[in-house]
């Protein structure tokens, strides 16, 4: 299986369940100029959701402001060992894909 | 005005041991004849063990994670998901990428150059001089018509990482074999103990007497097991970096001309520094403020 930008860990715990995702990602903003003063093409995670049993459990709205390689962390009720997490990431390219992780 | 109360008092501490002659933590002399590193190494941790009776000597390797309780909780959060996990995976490609001409840095290096971090640096008998862990990628490089990598960030700062994390828990133990050795040790406990730039302050003055004393808004880490995490993800460079990028940065700090990055007087010091640290283990990358 190819590796995926996602590095997450999630836990379940009394009934909740707490996830940390890292993405390896530029976030590239666009404004920044290489060496010979030409910008830098735009490229950055613009989406991304997480979902569990096909129901959406976190959104986020991402752009320039968020920093390079992001990390998120949050908690949802439900969830439980080893069942999986569909994680979902959109760039502004329009590029996509969707990684899974299990639950520990 | 605490925190001005906080500084003034940290250099007057320093004040007071430099007028002694004597510096403070490393009771031996200032000379070739007089100096002994091992008197040096062990007042040192004494010092730091009288004036936090509550931290074990091994602990030192998290700096100031291990003296001061809020910061090491934030710290704690960030190594969930350490900043620096991404580098070591590159560095772990760059590592095994084999060069032009067929070898790779594996050939230079003992054992393959796994777990081999703690007997870095290290003194060079027949180079004559300190031999730092990113010196030698560098010469194991340039001996295979590669091009030298900058010293202080990126490939170098990813491979450095890897080795480090292979050697995770080895111990520390940097040898002086001779007198030439013990004149670089010697080179560097003085550049230790010196004063400079505009601010006049030394590095002891922070990291000896001014461990875990507000400077500003920040709480400098102490100098025992300060070198053993290297090279750190600092969260102000957003990204990876050497000791010797942070050897800099602290001179200008002090609005001082940064020395060479890996020139004699920078390896010296790693050198010295690495030595104080004899006894602990290598728990690079790391990642701090």
């Amino acid at each position: 299986m190819a590796k995926g930008i996602l590095r997450a860990k999630a836990k379940a715990k009394g009934g909740n369940t707490v996830v940390k995702i890292m993405a390896k990602h530029d976030m590239e903003t666009g404004n920044r100029k290489d060496k010979s003063g030409n910008k830098i093409p735009a490229n950055y995670i613009q989406t991304l959701s997480v979902a569990y049993n096909g129901k959406t459990v976190m959104e986020s709205n991402m752009g320039t402001a968020i920093s390079k390689n992001p990390y998120l962390s949050f908690t949802f009720v439900g969830g439980a060992k080893g069942d999986e997490l569909q994680m979902t990431w959109t760039e502004i390219t329009g590029a996509t894909a969707t990684e899974t992780a299990k639950i520990k | 005005m605490k925190i001005i109360k906080s500084l003034l008092m940290g250099a007057s501490l320093a004040m007071v041991a430099s007028a002694a002659s004597v510096s403070y933590a490393a009771t031996s002399g200032n000379t070739l004849a007089t100096v002994d590193p091992e008197a040096d190494r062990l007042a040192l941790q004494s010092y730091f063990q009288k004036r936090f009776p509550k931290v074990q000597v091994e602990d030192y390797v998290n700096g100031i994670y291990a003296l001061d309780a809020p910061s090491r909780e934030q710290w704690q959060d960030i190594e969930e998901f350490p900043p620096y996990e991404f580098d070591i995976e590159e560095g772990e490609e760059l590592f095994n990428e084999a060069f032009a001409n067929g070898k790779s840095y594996a050939d230079c290096f003992a054992n393959g150059g796994i777990g081999i971090r703690q007997n870095f640096p290290r003194w060079d008998e027949a180079q004559g001089q300190v031999v730092t862990l990113e010196l030698a990628i560098n010469q194991c490089r340039e001996a295979n018509n590669e091009k030298a990598l900058g010293w202080k960030k990126g490939k170098i700062a990813k491979i450095s990482a890897y080795m480090a994390f292979t050697s995770r828990d080895n111990v520390f133990d940097v040898q002086i074999p001779n007198d030439d050795a013990k004149a670089a040790y010697l080179d560097g406990k003085q550049s230790f103990y010196t004063r400079r730039g505009q601010l006049n302050m030394s590095c002891a003055n922070c990291h000896v007497a001014g461990a875990n004393i507000l400077i500003r808004a920040d709480l400098p880490g102490p100098t025992l097991g300060q070198v053993t995490h290297f090279p750190v993800f600092r969260s102000k460079w957003g990204e990876l970096g050497t000791l010797q990028r942070r050897y800099g940065g602290c001179q200008k700090n002090v609005r001082g001309e940064p020395q060479k990055t890996q020139g004699d007087k920078f390896r010296n010091l790693e050198f010295f520094q690495t030595y104080m640290s004899n006894g602990l283990v290598v728990n690079g990358p790391g990642s701090r403020k």
